[in-house]
């Protein structure tokens, strides 16, 4: 308990002394996380959509494995990533191990399963509710999963917000194919589980307060963002 | 007004994807893969500075088990392995992947225990002895378990005091599997035995009613290797800049600099470089 | 490209072996108001989504003017469903979609989106956002915006059924007057008096089957088959 109060006490030291260090190692986080966010976004609503739309022989066994793809161990991910970045792999020739790239290809990979999956199911729902209406209007299939996007853009952002909370709480992927180098690859998760093998508990728990408030404040952003926009609409 | 949030968003967004591309240093740097007692003593925070204020060259250290440390640098990872497991780092010479093995410093493994002592093994001056009771009051010992060089260590030692311990694995003998904090971590949380180096204990934070209890006997000699990688193994190695950075490690400026570091004014590493090659 | 006249043929659809669907022939051609009524579950909804091209059947096939339905003459179609589908935004959005999908730029979608909510006496709610509309005020919604896009066919499946009296007249003009333009309209209705007003043709469905297809006044007063005759004086028809 004494740990308890003291990593609150931690915690609010570093956040009010603005500790340059934690504010790279912070910015760091964000600039992975939100980078594999959008990248996988960009990668998984077009499955997703996709799984919602189309009717194909095997589309069911695609989606229960991309829905168990959502419980991808970050550290296989990691160890996968690794094997492939590695100078004795196949990408090794690119020269992106142990960079903030190579964490945000490890991360995107574990975010892209749950947007694509996230995403299939809102869409699969709202195309059985629109799908007769967005024909009359005389749309291509491409229009109407456009459409389908555009409608169902508020659920989506929940979709993107589970794999941000993903991206941003996971240190198996990162730790492996960053290797956790200051002023490099140091992110709040990595440095979490520094400081807790060096025994620091209380900085170790209070670098995790700041990571868990981060994930509040990111998501009570998107929560005013959508607050605003719904009330323009009603304006 | 919902166009602009829209564009804020994505702008904000691209923004964000721009820079983290945007590498965090452009400067001449080399890869170390390193032990972990080297990172959590804060010894890397302490020379690294020096060395990279006089020559312009930014080390990069990846702190992992001894274990895995040799296995990233084998497939040409890192530009230079740190870590303390002599065999294996002879051995990592003579497969071609290491080009030069030297001694850098050292420091001793200590026995850490609880208080409590089950086994009364304070004071004893032979970790042998010292081993042989904790097996025969089956009292609780924490293994990293992790081929790491300290692992390595205390496996040649239970050898030598002549117990199984794969036998006991799961009951008394326990492997965590981790590093050297996290084994401290459960060996605290268990009221376990355990093997450490010096230096990692004395900047531990979570040492709750933890002590050392044997320390001192020959058979504790904890060396520290610094191994330069083979460039006709690795092509892609940045050797000269890993060469300068061992000549300094090795030279006097670097072993006086790891003198100098202290804890809680104690020093951790002893440095027993030869001058000139070993 | 025209879309009328809509021909059908062999029309056929089952599932788990009943037959929900079983139309020899139907054209749907000229002027006017046709009225499909019949017990629940007869296929009303069923056979205007087929004739829309929006439900394949089993077997048989729709023509629109001698040639399969493609998307580009939706434009010349309206049609609006048993549970009005409005997107997520405005009003006054719904009708501009609508418009904008049939070819019309931004300026003239707005003045046009303006006088169909008028017409549907909807002003008051043109910037509220459509999912949160009563389901009346949907209903009239929907018209509207099917009605703004002008569509020399129309279909209307039960516009009315959850509509106050004065709605119901509102909406009622409305179709009328279209009809008066010379829009060739069929509606489903569930109220036989809104038969009467509106159609100048009635087709009645029973199990999947066109029983009786005659113009209203002679349908009403002498029922060709004995089963319109039970569905005319409210009996329930097995
Ligand atoms: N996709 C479907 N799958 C199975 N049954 C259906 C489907 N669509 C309609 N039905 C059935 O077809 C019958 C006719 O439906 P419908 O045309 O909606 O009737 P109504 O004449 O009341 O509009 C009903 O019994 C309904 O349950
Ligand atoms: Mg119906």
């Amino acid at each position: 308990m004494q740990d308890f109060a003291a990593s609150f006490f931690e915690a609010f030291r570093l956040v009010l002394g603005l500790n340059p260090g934690l504010l790279e190692i912070v910015w760091l986080s964000l600039k992975v996380s939100m980078t594999a966010v959008i990248i996988a976004a960009i990668v998984g609503l077009p499955i997703g959509a996709f799984l919602a739309v189309a009717r194909f022989p095997g589309r069911g066994l695609l989606v229960v494995t991309i829905t168990a793809l959502m419980g991808l161990p970050p550290v296989v991910v990691g160890l996968v990533v690794y094997l492939l970045l590695s100078n004795a792999g196949a990408l090794g020739p690119l020269q992106l191990l142990y960079t903030p790239t190579a964490m945000i290809i490890a991360q995107t990979i574990l975010v892209v399963p749950i947007i694509a999956a996230l995403a299939g199911q809102t869409l699969e729902d709202l195309n059985g509710e629109y799908r007769d209406q967005l024909m009359l209007y005389g749309l291509g299939s491409l229009a109407r999963l456009r459409t389908l996007l555009w409608e169902g853009r508020y659920s989506l952002m929940t979709a993107l917000l589970a794999g941000f909370g993903r991206a941003i709480a996971e240190v198996g992927a990162v730790i492996i194919v960053g290797g956790n180098i200051n002023h490099v690859t140091r992110v709040m998760t990595t440095a979490i589980a520094l400081e807790t093998s060096k025994g620091n508990l209380a900085l170790a728990l209070g670098l995790g307060i700041i990571l868990v408030i981060l994930a509040i404040l990111v998501n009570a952003l998107v929560f005013l963002l959508r607050a605003a926009a719904e009330r323009s609409a009603y304006a | 007004m919902k166009k602009t949030i829209a564009s804020l968003v994505t702008g904000a967004a691209l923004f964000l994807a721009a820079a983290s591309f945007v590498p965090a240093y452009a400067g001449e740097f080399i890869l170390l893969q390193s032990t972990t007692s080297t990172q959590n003593s804060g010894l890397y925070d302490h020379l690294l500075p020096i060395f990279e204020e006089k020559t312009g060259i930014e080390v990069r250290v990846v702190a992992v088990g001894t274990g895995q440390a040799i296995k990233n640098a084998g497939n040409c990872d890192g530009d230079l392995l740190l870590v303390h497991a002599k065999s294996a780092e002879d051995v990592f010479v003579a497969e071609g992947s290491g080009k030069q093995r030297r001694d850098m410093m050292y420091n001793d493994f200590v026995l850490v225990g609880p208080s409590s002592d089950p086994a009364a093994i304070k004071g004893l001056a032979d970790i042998n002895a010292a081993l042989k009771q904790i097996a025969a009051a089956k009292a609780p010992f924490a293994s990293r378990g992790d081929d790491s060089g300290t692992h390595k260590k205390e496996i040649s030692l239970w050898k030598k005091a002549g117990v199984e311990t794969v036998a006991h694995s799961g009951k008394w003998y326990r492997e965590t599997g981790s590093g050297m904090g996290a084994t401290l971590n459960a060996a605290v949380g268990m009221e376990a035995y355990v093997l450490t180096d010096r230096a990692t204990w004395i900047s531990f934070g979570n040492r709750a009613g933890h002590e050392i209890l044997v320390e001192g006997d020959p058979d504790l000699f904890n060396q520290y290797g610094v191994v330069t990688i083979d460039p006709d193994h690795c092509p892609n190695i940045k050797s000269a800049a890993a060469d300068r950075f061992v000549d300094w490690l090795l030279g006097p400026e670097g072993q006086a600099a790891i003198a100098d570091y202290r804890l809680d004014g104690q020093q951790l590493f002893f440095p027993n470089a030869e001058n000139g090659d070993s | 490209m025209p879309i009328l006249p809509v021909t059908a043929e062999r029309l056929f659809v089952q599932r788990n072996g009943r037959a929900l669907l079983d139309v020899e022939k139907l054209t749907i051609s000229g002027g006017g108001t046709t009225v499909l009524v019949g017990p629940n579950g007869a296929g009303k909804s069923l056979l205007l989504k087929v004739l829309a091209a929006l439900h394949q059947a089993d077997t048989g096939r729709v023509l629109w003017n001698g040639v399969p339905p493609d998307r580009q003459r939706y434009c010349r179609f309206g049609m609006v469903l048993q549970t009005p589908v409005l997107l997520r935004r405005s009003a006054r959005a719904n009708i501009e979609f609508a418009l904008r999908a049939v070819g019309c730029n931004g300026s003239e979608a707005r003045e046009r989106a303006q006088s169909a909510l008028e017409a549907a006496r909807l002003l008051p709610l043109a910037n509220a956002s459509a999912r949160v509309l009563s389901g009346g005020e949907m209903q009239c919604l929907a018209l509207a915006r099917a009605l703004a896009t002008e569509p020399d066919l129309l279909f209307l499946d039960e516009p009315t059924s959850s509509l106050d009296p004065a709605s119901m007249q509102t909406i009622e003009a409305m179709v009328r007057s279209a009809s008066k333009d010379g829009m060739r309209i069929v509606v489903i209705a569930h109220d036989l008096a809104q038969a009467r007003r509106l159609g100048d043709e009635i087709i009645f469905m029973h199990r999947g089957k066109i029983v009786e297809r005659a113009p209203t006044l002679p349908f009403f007063q002498s029922p060709g088959t004995e089963d319109a005759r039970d569905f005319i004086a409210g009996k329930i028809l097995v």
